[in-house]
Protein backbone atom coordinates (compact mmCIF):
# COMPACT_ATOMS: atom_id res chain seq x y z
CA UNK A 1 0.00 0.00 0.00
CA UNK A 2 2.58 2.68 0.60
CA UNK A 3 4.88 2.00 -2.65
CA UNK A 4 1.59 1.76 -4.81
CA UNK A 5 1.61 5.52 -5.37
CA UNK A 6 5.37 5.89 -5.71
CA UNK A 7 5.77 3.06 -7.89
CA UNK A 8 3.21 2.62 -10.81
CA UNK A 9 3.91 -0.55 -11.85
CA UNK A 10 3.68 -2.01 -7.96
CA UNK A 11 1.82 -5.19 -7.91
CA UNK A 12 -1.78 -5.47 -6.39
CA UNK A 13 -1.12 -5.42 -2.27
CA UNK A 14 -1.94 -8.78 -1.55
CA UNK A 15 -5.50 -8.84 0.34
CA UNK A 16 -4.99 -8.90 4.24
CA UNK A 17 -6.89 -11.69 4.44
CA UNK A 18 -3.98 -13.30 2.64
CA UNK A 19 -1.37 -12.51 5.08
CA UNK A 20 -0.63 -14.55 7.43
CA UNK A 21 -0.14 -13.11 10.98
CA UNK A 22 3.27 -12.80 12.65
CA UNK A 23 3.09 -15.96 14.93
CA UNK A 24 4.87 -15.61 18.64
CA UNK A 25 5.87 -19.83 19.96
CA UNK A 26 5.51 -19.63 23.49
CA UNK A 27 6.70 -23.51 25.31
CA UNK A 28 6.02 -24.14 28.46
CA UNK A 29 7.89 -27.19 30.15
CA UNK A 30 8.01 -28.85 33.79
CA UNK A 31 7.95 -32.03 35.26
CA UNK A 32 4.98 -34.30 35.08
CA UNK A 33 2.19 -32.78 36.84
CA UNK A 34 3.72 -29.29 37.21
CA UNK A 35 0.86 -27.28 35.85
CA UNK A 36 1.62 -26.95 32.18
CA UNK A 37 -2.04 -27.67 31.06
CA UNK A 38 -3.21 -25.71 33.56
CA UNK A 39 -1.51 -22.62 33.00
CA UNK A 40 -1.86 -23.00 29.46
CA UNK A 41 -5.85 -23.20 30.14
CA UNK A 42 -5.75 -19.95 32.96
CA UNK A 43 -3.75 -17.54 30.29
CA UNK A 44 -5.23 -18.65 26.68
CA UNK A 45 -7.55 -20.12 24.58
CA UNK A 46 -7.28 -23.25 24.77
CA UNK A 47 -7.57 -25.70 21.43
CA UNK A 48 -7.92 -29.57 21.05
CA UNK A 49 -4.90 -31.00 19.19
CA UNK A 50 -3.77 -34.21 19.17
CA UNK A 51 -1.14 -36.14 18.02
CA UNK A 52 0.21 -39.34 16.98
CA UNK A 53 2.53 -41.54 18.87
CA UNK A 54 4.14 -44.82 17.64
CA UNK A 55 3.57 -47.96 20.26
CA UNK A 56 6.41 -49.65 18.79
CA UNK A 57 7.69 -51.68 21.93
CA UNK A 58 10.31 -54.51 20.53
CA UNK A 59 7.99 -57.15 21.54
CA UNK A 60 5.22 -55.75 19.05
CA UNK A 61 3.67 -58.69 17.00
CA UNK A 62 2.35 -56.07 14.17
CA UNK A 63 6.32 -54.59 13.56
CA UNK A 64 7.21 -58.44 12.07
CA UNK A 65 4.85 -58.02 9.29
CA UNK A 66 7.10 -59.16 6.11
CA UNK A 67 8.40 -55.21 4.70
CA UNK A 68 5.34 -54.08 5.55
CA UNK A 69 5.37 -50.94 7.80
CA UNK A 70 2.54 -51.62 10.03
CA UNK A 71 3.67 -49.46 13.22
CA UNK A 72 0.40 -49.67 15.75
CA UNK A 73 -0.12 -45.75 16.84
CA UNK A 74 -2.74 -44.01 19.22
CA UNK A 75 -3.28 -41.02 19.69
CA UNK A 76 -1.95 -38.21 22.58
CA UNK A 77 -3.49 -35.04 23.22
CA UNK A 78 -1.17 -31.90 23.60
CA UNK A 79 -1.40 -28.95 25.42
CA UNK A 80 -2.48 -25.68 22.48
CA UNK A 81 -3.62 -22.55 23.42
CA UNK A 82 -3.78 -19.14 21.35
CA UNK A 83 -3.84 -15.78 22.66
CA UNK A 84 -5.08 -13.26 19.81
CA UNK A 85 -3.09 -10.20 20.28
CA UNK A 86 -4.19 -8.49 16.52
CA UNK A 87 -5.62 -9.85 13.15
CA UNK A 88 -1.60 -9.38 12.61
CA UNK A 89 -0.19 -10.81 15.68
CA UNK A 90 -0.95 -14.49 17.59
CA UNK A 91 0.85 -15.73 20.66
CA UNK A 92 0.74 -19.73 20.66
CA UNK A 93 1.35 -21.46 23.48
CA UNK A 94 2.47 -25.48 23.34
CA UNK A 95 2.81 -27.76 26.46
CA UNK A 96 6.00 -29.97 25.90
CA UNK A 97 5.12 -33.52 26.96
CA UNK A 98 6.37 -34.37 30.29
CA UNK A 99 7.40 -38.30 29.90
CA UNK A 100 10.49 -38.79 28.20
CA UNK A 101 9.13 -41.18 25.66
CA UNK A 102 8.33 -37.47 24.27
CA UNK A 103 11.76 -36.05 23.88
CA UNK A 104 11.49 -36.45 20.31
CA UNK A 105 8.82 -33.66 20.04
CA UNK A 106 11.02 -31.18 21.36
CA UNK A 107 12.80 -30.31 18.83
CA UNK A 108 10.12 -29.80 16.38
CA UNK A 109 8.18 -27.95 19.34
CA UNK A 110 11.35 -25.85 20.20
CA UNK A 111 12.01 -24.78 16.46
CA UNK A 112 11.46 -21.11 15.99
CA UNK A 113 10.03 -20.21 19.28
CA UNK A 114 11.07 -17.46 21.50
CA UNK A 115 11.11 -18.65 24.40
CA UNK A 116 10.13 -21.29 27.57
CA UNK A 117 8.63 -21.01 30.82
CA UNK A 118 9.68 -24.17 32.62
CA UNK A 119 7.67 -24.84 35.78
CA UNK A 120 9.02 -25.85 39.05
CA UNK A 121 7.49 -27.58 41.63
CA UNK A 122 9.21 -27.25 45.15
CA UNK A 123 7.77 -31.20 46.38
CA UNK A 124 9.95 -32.57 43.22
CA UNK A 125 12.32 -29.69 41.84
CA UNK A 126 14.76 -32.22 39.71
CA UNK A 127 11.71 -32.91 37.70
CA UNK A 128 12.25 -29.89 36.08
CA UNK A 129 16.15 -30.27 35.90
CA UNK A 130 15.84 -31.77 32.54
CA UNK A 131 13.56 -29.14 30.72
CA UNK A 132 16.19 -26.18 31.94
CA UNK A 133 19.24 -28.60 30.49
CA UNK A 134 17.69 -28.49 27.14
CA UNK A 135 16.69 -24.45 26.90
CA UNK A 136 20.26 -23.87 28.41
CA UNK A 137 21.81 -26.16 25.60
CA UNK A 138 19.54 -25.00 22.72
CA UNK A 139 19.86 -21.19 24.04
CA UNK A 140 16.38 -20.81 23.87
CA UNK A 141 15.24 -17.74 26.70
CA UNK A 142 13.51 -19.31 29.62
CA UNK A 143 12.00 -18.01 32.82
CA UNK A 144 11.48 -20.82 35.92
CA UNK A 145 7.69 -20.23 37.43
CA UNK A 146 7.53 -22.15 40.65
CA UNK A 147 4.37 -23.44 41.13
CA UNK A 148 3.28 -22.85 44.63
CA UNK A 149 1.12 -26.09 45.23
CA UNK A 150 -0.89 -25.87 48.65
CA UNK A 151 1.07 -27.62 51.54
CA UNK A 152 4.19 -27.61 49.66
CA UNK A 153 6.70 -26.15 51.45
CA UNK A 154 7.91 -22.40 50.57
CA UNK A 155 11.53 -21.35 50.28
CA UNK A 156 13.70 -18.20 49.37
CA UNK A 157 14.17 -17.36 45.75
CA UNK A 158 17.68 -17.45 46.40
CA UNK A 159 17.35 -21.11 48.36
CA UNK A 160 15.31 -22.20 45.18
CA UNK A 161 17.87 -20.26 42.51
CA UNK A 162 20.99 -22.11 44.29
CA UNK A 163 19.34 -25.70 44.31
CA UNK A 164 18.41 -25.18 40.67
CA UNK A 165 21.88 -23.87 39.88
CA UNK A 166 20.55 -20.89 37.96
CA UNK A 167 22.27 -17.97 36.54
CA UNK A 168 21.11 -14.72 38.31
CA UNK A 169 19.60 -12.83 34.55
CA UNK A 170 17.14 -15.86 34.09
CA UNK A 171 14.27 -14.59 36.00
CA UNK A 172 13.13 -16.96 38.83
CA UNK A 173 9.35 -16.02 40.17
CA UNK A 174 6.40 -17.55 41.99
CA UNK A 175 3.42 -18.45 40.49
CA UNK A 176 0.09 -20.13 40.71
CA UNK A 177 -0.71 -21.61 37.54
CA UNK A 178 -4.53 -21.51 37.97
CA UNK A 179 -4.69 -17.69 38.35
CA UNK A 180 -4.80 -15.98 35.05
CA UNK A 181 -3.19 -13.01 35.99
CA UNK A 182 -0.12 -15.12 37.64
CA UNK A 183 0.33 -16.75 34.39
CA UNK A 184 0.46 -13.70 32.59
CA UNK A 185 3.01 -12.30 34.69
CA UNK A 186 5.25 -15.17 34.00
CA UNK A 187 4.46 -14.84 30.06
CA UNK A 188 5.12 -11.11 30.32
CA UNK A 189 8.54 -11.71 32.32
CA UNK A 190 9.53 -14.28 29.56
CA UNK A 191 9.08 -11.71 26.67
CA UNK A 192 10.42 -8.95 28.71
CA UNK A 193 13.82 -11.82 29.07
CA UNK A 194 13.83 -12.37 25.02
CA UNK A 195 14.07 -8.77 24.83
CA UNK A 196 16.64 -8.13 27.48
CA UNK A 197 18.81 -10.26 25.27
CA UNK A 198 18.13 -9.13 22.10
CA UNK A 199 18.44 -5.59 23.17
CA UNK A 200 22.56 -7.17 24.24
CA UNK A 201 21.77 -5.40 27.51
CA UNK A 202 21.31 -9.58 28.81
CA UNK A 203 24.56 -11.70 28.40
CA UNK A 204 24.43 -13.28 25.29
CA UNK A 205 23.90 -17.17 25.52
CA UNK A 206 25.38 -18.88 22.42
CA UNK A 207 24.11 -21.68 21.14
CA UNK A 208 25.87 -24.04 21.63
CA UNK B 1 -21.52 -19.48 10.21
CA UNK B 2 -21.23 -22.88 9.64
CA UNK B 3 -18.96 -24.82 11.77
CA UNK B 4 -16.48 -27.92 10.80
CA UNK B 5 -18.93 -29.77 11.69
CA UNK B 6 -21.15 -29.81 8.66
CA UNK B 7 -18.52 -32.56 7.53
CA UNK B 8 -17.81 -34.33 10.04
CA UNK B 9 -17.99 -38.26 9.26
CA UNK B 10 -20.42 -39.75 11.45
CA UNK B 11 -18.17 -42.24 12.69
CA UNK B 12 -15.94 -39.56 14.06
CA UNK B 13 -15.97 -40.75 17.50
CA UNK B 14 -15.19 -44.30 16.39
CA UNK B 15 -11.70 -46.15 16.47
CA UNK B 16 -8.52 -44.18 14.96
CA UNK B 17 -8.23 -46.47 12.47
CA UNK B 18 -10.41 -43.95 10.09
CA UNK B 19 -7.83 -41.34 9.48
CA UNK B 20 -5.16 -43.61 8.55
CA UNK B 21 -6.88 -45.59 6.05
CA UNK B 22 -7.02 -41.95 4.83
CA UNK B 23 -4.08 -41.39 4.41
CA UNK B 24 -3.44 -44.58 2.49
CA UNK B 25 -1.02 -46.03 5.71
CA UNK B 26 1.45 -43.08 5.41
CA UNK B 27 2.36 -41.65 9.11
CA UNK B 28 4.78 -38.82 7.33
CA UNK B 29 3.95 -36.49 4.75
CA UNK B 30 5.71 -36.24 1.51
CA UNK B 31 8.11 -33.68 0.71
CA UNK B 32 9.38 -30.88 2.76
CA UNK B 33 8.49 -31.51 6.55
CA UNK B 34 5.74 -29.01 7.56
CA UNK B 35 6.23 -26.98 11.04
CA UNK B 36 3.45 -26.99 13.57
CA UNK B 37 2.71 -23.32 12.95
CA UNK B 38 3.65 -23.07 9.39
CA UNK B 39 0.74 -20.68 7.53
CA UNK B 40 -1.46 -22.98 5.04
CA UNK B 41 -3.27 -20.96 2.36
CA UNK B 42 -5.60 -22.33 -0.64
CA UNK B 43 -4.37 -21.26 -3.76
CA UNK B 44 -7.28 -20.34 -6.17
CA UNK B 45 -11.48 -20.07 -5.48
CA UNK B 46 -11.69 -23.58 -7.49
CA UNK B 47 -9.60 -25.52 -5.65
CA UNK B 48 -12.45 -27.40 -3.61
CA UNK B 49 -14.47 -28.72 -7.04
CA UNK B 50 -11.07 -30.76 -7.30
CA UNK B 51 -12.35 -33.95 -8.41
CA UNK B 52 -10.76 -36.85 -6.46
CA UNK B 53 -10.63 -35.25 -3.01
CA UNK B 54 -11.62 -36.78 0.35
CA UNK B 55 -13.99 -34.64 2.07
CA UNK B 56 -11.03 -34.29 4.72
CA UNK B 57 -8.95 -32.72 1.84
CA UNK B 58 -12.21 -30.00 1.25
CA UNK B 59 -12.11 -29.34 4.71
CA UNK B 60 -8.43 -28.31 4.67
CA UNK B 61 -9.22 -26.21 1.69
CA UNK B 62 -12.34 -24.65 3.64
CA UNK B 63 -10.30 -23.86 6.49
CA UNK B 64 -7.23 -22.34 4.66
CA UNK B 65 -9.15 -19.84 2.43
CA UNK B 66 -7.18 -17.32 5.18
CA UNK B 67 -3.60 -18.32 6.15
CA UNK B 68 -4.22 -20.77 9.06
CA UNK B 69 -1.20 -22.58 10.96
CA UNK B 70 -0.97 -26.39 11.02
CA UNK B 71 -1.83 -26.84 14.50
CA UNK B 72 -5.37 -24.45 14.19
CA UNK B 73 -5.94 -27.00 11.00
CA UNK B 74 -5.63 -30.03 13.05
CA UNK B 75 -7.14 -28.36 15.87
CA UNK B 76 -10.36 -27.11 13.70
CA UNK B 77 -10.82 -30.71 12.24
CA UNK B 78 -10.28 -32.71 15.15
CA UNK B 79 -7.53 -34.58 13.77
CA UNK B 80 -4.48 -35.86 14.79
CA UNK B 81 -1.51 -33.40 13.64
CA UNK B 82 0.41 -36.29 11.73
CA UNK B 83 -2.74 -37.06 9.51
CA UNK B 84 -2.96 -33.32 8.95
CA UNK B 85 0.34 -33.19 8.11
CA UNK B 86 0.10 -36.05 5.36
CA UNK B 87 -3.77 -33.97 3.80
CA UNK B 88 -1.76 -30.66 3.71
CA UNK B 89 1.54 -32.41 1.67
CA UNK B 90 -1.61 -33.70 -0.24
CA UNK B 91 -3.19 -30.67 -1.59
CA UNK B 92 0.45 -29.16 -1.79
CA UNK B 93 1.36 -31.77 -4.37
CA UNK B 94 -1.64 -30.52 -6.48
CA UNK B 95 -0.79 -27.38 -6.30
CA UNK B 96 -4.24 -26.68 -4.40
CA UNK B 97 -2.44 -24.87 -1.12
CA UNK B 98 0.54 -22.79 -0.76
CA UNK B 99 2.92 -24.24 2.86
CA UNK B 100 4.82 -20.77 4.66
CA UNK B 101 7.16 -21.76 7.13
CA UNK B 102 8.26 -20.07 9.76
CA UNK B 103 11.39 -18.52 10.38
CA UNK B 104 13.47 -21.24 12.05
CA UNK B 105 14.65 -17.68 14.29
CA UNK B 106 11.81 -16.50 16.42
CA UNK B 107 11.06 -12.46 15.84
CA UNK B 108 13.71 -10.65 16.73
CA UNK B 109 11.47 -7.61 15.67
CA UNK B 110 12.30 -5.35 18.95
CA UNK B 111 9.24 -3.55 18.32
CA UNK B 112 6.67 -6.74 17.62
CA UNK B 113 8.03 -8.24 20.55
CA UNK B 114 7.43 -5.14 22.71
CA UNK B 115 3.56 -5.09 21.52
CA UNK B 116 3.56 -8.82 22.71
CA UNK B 117 4.88 -7.77 25.64
CA UNK B 118 2.28 -4.70 25.79
CA UNK B 119 -0.66 -6.49 25.44
CA UNK B 120 0.28 -9.65 27.16
CA UNK B 121 0.41 -6.79 30.45
CA UNK B 122 -3.60 -6.38 29.64
CA UNK B 123 -5.03 -9.52 29.18
N1 LIG C 1 -2.34 -25.41 44.36
C1 LIG C 1 -2.04 -25.40 43.07
N2 LIG C 1 -2.40 -26.46 42.29
C2 LIG C 1 -2.08 -26.43 41.00
C3 LIG C 1 -1.38 -25.35 40.42
N3 LIG C 1 -1.17 -25.62 39.11
C4 LIG C 1 -1.73 -26.82 38.88
N4 LIG C 1 -2.29 -27.32 39.99
C5 LIG C 1 -2.97 -28.61 40.11
O1 LIG C 1 -2.01 -29.63 39.94
C6 LIG C 1 -2.51 -30.70 39.19
C7 LIG C 1 -1.63 -30.99 37.97
O2 LIG C 1 -1.68 -29.88 37.10
P1 LIG C 1 -1.60 -30.05 35.53
O3 LIG C 1 -1.82 -28.71 34.93
O4 LIG C 1 -2.46 -31.15 35.05
O5 LIG C 1 -0.08 -30.48 35.36
P2 LIG C 1 0.66 -30.92 34.02
O6 LIG C 1 2.02 -30.35 34.08
O7 LIG C 1 -0.16 -30.59 32.83
O8 LIG C 1 0.73 -32.50 34.24
P3 LIG C 1 1.10 -33.63 33.16
O9 LIG C 1 0.54 -33.20 31.83
O10 LIG C 1 0.45 -34.86 33.69
O11 LIG C 1 2.58 -33.72 33.17
C8 LIG C 1 -3.93 -30.32 38.82
O12 LIG C 1 -4.78 -30.93 39.73
C9 LIG C 1 -3.96 -28.83 39.02
O13 LIG C 1 -5.24 -28.35 39.38
C10 LIG C 1 -1.01 -24.26 41.27
O14 LIG C 1 -0.40 -23.27 40.84
N5 LIG C 1 -1.37 -24.34 42.57
MG1 LIG D 1 -0.85 -31.86 31.29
Amino acid sequence: MLYADSDPLAPRPRDSRATAPVTIKILIAGGFGAGKTTMVASVSEVRPLRTEEELSEPGSRLDHLDGVEAKSTTTVAMDFGRITISDDLVVYLFGTPGQTRFWFMWDELAYGALGAVVLADTRRLADCFGSIDYFERVGMPFVVAVNCFDGARRYPIRTMRAALNLPEEVPLLLCDARQRSSSRDVLVALVEHALTRLRGTGPVTSAR
Amino acid sequence: MESSQENRSPDRDGPIVRPYALTAGRTRPSGSSIDLVASVLAVGDAAEAEPGLEPEHRQVLRLCRTPMSVADLASGIDLPLGVVRVLIADLRDRGLVEVHQPASAPVRDLRILQEVADALRRL
